[in-house]
């Protein structure tokens, strides 16, 4: 069994699952409950200014019979009095010690608000504090939340209101509605952050009513743009994520990430761990199915680990990010073809279509003789299972006219049919930027280009 | 006494997909390119694309794609042999289930009838007539096809009520008499007229179809249930009476208490359920071949044996005994299987003193039915019986078109076959007089 646990910036908890500031973390009874489950830290929902909420906080993005891809909110930040939220935390902190119990909190940007709040944070015996710079909605407004995050220097300034006076660890809340996420973050380890934690939510719009033309959701008739998560929203937090990882200021800083945005199984996490967090918050799959999903989260991460021989999370962590690189550095040369597997394939053709209406027309359909046929071929008076079935043509990819794009492996709905097979391209391995260096013409000239596929045998079809 | 309602008992066997079944059901089809489950519906309905429809809630365009390639798309929904056909090809029932495709096609084409939506128009006046004998699933579909490239046609039908053995021959278990009358009721609403109780060569005679029309489609079907020859059979049920008693008056049904059921066809199948669900204790069917020979669909005879119907195989019944005209069993011989004979089967062959009392007190034949009797009566060429067509469906009368259950010399008879026929038919046909028309423009 695999060592889950983890010290992030100090905040000791025994797994790195944490349950994001949002709805799962509204009260200290829910606290309670997950912690039942087996969660290993839970950042309160945000506290802070008083606000109130309107109905018709969430929209969803269902696709293909699947229910909520993705949620959006309109919702601001905790809605129950100051007071309460404090009692309940130190409550639920006094109960579970080995537990992370960390506070998301947003006040206006003053410093007197700002260290008011600390210290009422502080006097809770909570573990951390997570300055929440990413509300995309309501409270951004306000002069608070993504109007922070999107501003490095508000960033640093606010930081600094807080670790002038802040006695345990702080976390800033990165938003991801900015062009690159690098400069806040190092505005906010500039003031001295001991952790920095992403994504917070991505302003969208989720959909229209196709009934009422009203946007979703409504309220009251209106709507607007509002913070989207859940498993759409992965591929942008791991973008980000890795984009913090191989940033020459934050990996010197040295400081964890705990990364979050869509993570919904322990395969997710595992991504996550790779490219660089330390600690994992979830929130939109525990709005879909509840606190239980820990314990797959945990079950499946330790079983990977062990697979993989991994004893502590700290092996985990960052262990892909070497891999990151830029188009620029990657080998030209590199060549991959597809191969379909014949008695894998079940013949629905969707390779065929793939490759011939949208890539580079390279999968034949063959029937039994060899012959290559054309779609739709069959007799308008021929039917019957037998004569579909043993009649069907199986496509098969001519190597050597395909670019290795791998669209067709990508449709295929049959697992391990169609394979990428590497074969040797005959040509040494070399970058654009190597070649561009050694033959700078070959960025701006057509001709020269062609000049040089000519001379290596690069032959597009 | 428990006592059995027939409307109950006999009732629609499958319920309809609830909306979130059809959506999950729908968005589990891949969508294959060239679907094999299109190649192997002899309709070649657009699957993949009238599912992808009902994925994305289009229920309209969905019944549209049916319809478009089988106007007849309810009752095939519903009576295909899916097995056989689109579902037997799905590229996912290797692995795992097969998708429901007859189900979801009568989702779709439910959806229509329901709202009452027509998803086809008439086609502007050609100004050609076409007479087409025979409501059945053939004729209504060449009719319907017709009406929609602008022709005026006249169906004539023998039977009061239209759609032939849709409406009379197919259990409700399967079907309701309504869907099959909606159906019908759609073909009018193209702007077919359809006589019913009008019979070629009983009130209406072929000079006055020949004299009035440019063109003729024959969609008779076939005959009533062939003679057995034995002594006693004035006593038997006919098998097609009894469906359709089963489904016009089911009250009047007479169902014995111990029945047996001769022949092992679907239709054989269809009778023994009846008897089955309308209380028989004791339903069995007899068969002189063995169950490899029967020409049941598998899936029908694993139907057949999960009602709790027996099976006497290699048995051939002699004779009808009764007292007081009243049966009281069925004398049969045992039959081994001999050398093969024209079919290609074996030829059962009766074992000598094998003979044999099946006790029971109704007797139900259902061993097929005649071949179509208008082929005489206009002296069309025939083959094996059916009515002979050439590949435009033409028959030996030029002009004269055939398709259905009455040309299927070769093939099972189904609905789909003979709404494709009816299609392909009526494409012919207008080929013919669209090109009259130019003709007459010269
Ligand atoms: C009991 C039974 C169960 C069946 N179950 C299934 C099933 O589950 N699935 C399936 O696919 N197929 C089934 N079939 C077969 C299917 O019903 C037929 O293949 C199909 O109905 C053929 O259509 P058709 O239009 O050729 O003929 P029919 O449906 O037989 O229609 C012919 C019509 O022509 C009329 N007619 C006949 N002679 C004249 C005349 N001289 N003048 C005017 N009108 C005339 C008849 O009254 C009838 O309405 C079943 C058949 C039977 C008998
Ligand atoms: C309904 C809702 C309310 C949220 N409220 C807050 C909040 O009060 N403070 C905060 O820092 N983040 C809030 N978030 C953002 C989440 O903490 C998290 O950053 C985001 O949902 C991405 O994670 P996920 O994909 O697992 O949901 C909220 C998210 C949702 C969906
Ligand atoms: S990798 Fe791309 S180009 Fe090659 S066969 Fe697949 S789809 Fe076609
Ligand atoms: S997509 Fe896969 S399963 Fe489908 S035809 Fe292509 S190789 Fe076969
Ligand atoms: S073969 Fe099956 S999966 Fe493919 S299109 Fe047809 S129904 Fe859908």
């Amino acid at each position: 069994m695999a060592d889950l646990s983890i010290n992030f910036a100090g905040i000791k908890s025994p797994n790195p699952f944490w349950l994001a500031s949002a709805p799962p973390t509204n009260s200290g009874a829910q606290i309670h409950r997950a912690f039942e489950y087996g969660w290993g830290g839970a950042v309160w929902k945000t506290i802070g200014a008083p606000v109130l909420n309107v109905s018709n906080r969430y929209g969803a993005w269902h696709y293909g019979g699947q229910k909520m891809l993705a949620i959006n909110n309109v919702e601001l930040i905790s809605d129950r009095p100051l007071e309460v939220n404090l009692r309940e935390i130190r409550d639920v902190k006094r109960h579970w010690p080995d537990r992370a119990v960390i506070v998301s909190a947003m006040v206006e940007s003053t410093p007197e608000a700002w260290r008011d709040i600390i210290l009422k944070i502080e006097d809770t015996g909570a573990d951390g504090i997570e300055l929440n710079y990413g509300c995309p909605h309501g409270m951004s407004e306000r002069g608070m939340g993504s109007a922070v995050g999107q501003v490095p220097e508000y960033c640093q300034q606010i930081t600094q209101w807080v670790m002038d006076v802040a006695k345990i660890p702080v976390i800033v809340k990165l938003t991801p509605n900015v062009a690159s996420v690098v400069p806040p973050a190092r505005a906010a380890l500039a003031a001295g952050a001991n952790a920095l934690s992403l994504i917070n939510t991505i302003n969208s719009i989720i959909g229209i009513d196709l009934d009422t033309l009203e946007i979703t959701p409504s309220i009251g008739g209106k709507g607007g743009h509002g913070g989207y998560a859940g498993p759409a929203v992965k591929p942008i937090a791991l973008n980000l994520l890795s984009s913090l990882g191989v940033d020459p200021v934050v990996k010197q800083s040295g400081v964890p990430i705990s990364g979050m945005g869509g993570i919904s199984t322990w395969r997710d996490a595992a991504e996550f761990l790779l490219l660089g967090a330390t600690s994992l918050q979830v929130c939109t799959a525990v709005m879909h199915y509840g606190y239980r999903i820990i314990e797959d989260l945990t079950d499946g991460l330790n079983a990977w680990m062990d697979a993989k021989g991994f004893k502590t999370i700290a092996d985990v962590v960052g262990k892909s990010l070497p891999r990151i690189s830029d188009f620029k550095d990657f080998d030209l040369s590199f060549r991959a073809v597809a191969r379909i597997n014949p008695d894998k394939c079940i013949q629905c053709n969707l390779c065929y279509v793939a490759c011939n209406d949208t890539a580079h027309q390279c999968i034949d359909l063959v029937d039994a003789s060899g012959n290559r046929v054309q779609p739709y071929s069959y007799d308008v008076r021929s039917n019957g299972k037998h004569e579909a079935v043993s009649t069907r043509p199986q496509p098969v990819v001519r190597e050597d006219d395909c670019v290795g794009c791998r669209l067709c492996h990508n449709v295929c709905p049959v697992d391990g049919c169609i394979e990428m097979v590497e074969l040797p391209s005959g040509r040494p391995s070399i970058t654009w930027d190597e070649l561009t260096k050694a033959r700078p013409e070959l960025a701006t000239d057509w001709e020269a280009m062609k000049r040089y596929r000519e001379e290596v045998g690069i032959e597009i079809h | 006494m428990q006592i059995i309602k027939p409307e109950e008992v006999l009732s629609e066997y499958h319920p309809p997909l609830t909306d979130h079944e059809a959506v999950v059901e729908a968005n589990r089809c891949l969508y294959c390119y060239d679907a094999p489950c299109t190649h192997a519906c002899p309709t070649h309905i657009d699957i993949p694309r009238f599912i992808k429809k009902i994925a994305t809630g289009n229920l309209v365009g969905s019944a549209r794609t049916i319809l478009e390639s089988n106007l007849m798309g309810a009752t095939c929904a519903r009576v295909c042999p899916v097995e056989e056909l689109c579902e037997g090809a799905c590229v996912l029932g290797a692995e795992h289930k097969p998708i429901m495709i007859g189900r979801l096609q009568r989702y779709a084409t439910d959806y229509v009838y329901e709202h009452g939506i027509d998803v086809f128009k008439p086609g502007a006046p050609t100004g050609k007539k076409v007479a087409v004998i025979g409501a059945g699933p053939a004729g209504l579909t060449c009719a319907g096809e017709l009406a929609k490239l602008g022709h005026s046609v006249t169906v004539f039908e023998k039977r009061e009520l239209p759609n032939g053995l849709s409406t009379y021959g197919i259990i409700v278990l399967r079907e309701p008499v309504e869907v099959a009358l909606a159906e019908a009721e759609m073909v009018r609403r193209l702007g077919v007229e359809i006589k019913t109780q009008m019979e070629l060569g009983r009130n209406l005679s072929w000079e006055e179809v020949r004299n009035n029309f440019d063109a003729v489609f024959l969609s008779v079907g076939l005959g009533s249930v062939p003679q057995l020859g034995i002594p006693g059979e004035e006593l038997i049920v006919d098998g097609l009476s009894y469906i359709e008693t089963s489904k016009m008056n089911p009250q009047a049904l007479q169902v014995g208490r111990e029945v047996v059921v001769i022949g092992a066809g679907n239709t054989a199948v269809d009778c023994a359920t009846i008897a089955k669900r309308l209380g028989a204790e004791r339903v069995t069917m007899v068969y002189r071949r063995t169950d490899k020979e029967m020409t049941a669909y598998p899936h029908e005879y694993e139907f057949a044996k999960k009602e709790g119907i027996e099976f006497r195989f290699l048995t051939q019944p002699v004779e009808v005994l009764h007292e007081g005209g009243k049966i009281t069993g069925l004398k049969c011989v045992r039959m081994q299987l001999g050398a093969p004979d024209a079919s290609g089967r074996p030829a059962p062959e009766p074992v000598p003193g094998s003979e044999f009392v099946l006790p029971c007190d109704q007797v139900v034949k259902a061993i097929g039915q005649e071949k179509p009797a208008v082929a005489k009566l206009l002296g069309l060429e025939t083959e094996k019986g059916f009515i002979k067509v050439n590949h435009e469906f033409e028959t030996s009368l030029p002009g004269v078109y055939a398709g259905g259950d009455c040309i299927r010399a070769k093939g099972s008879a189904s609905t789909v076959m003979a709404v494709q026929d009816g299609k392909l038919a009526a494409f012919a046909i207008h080929r013919r007089l669209v090109a009259g028309l130019e003709a007459a423009a010269d």
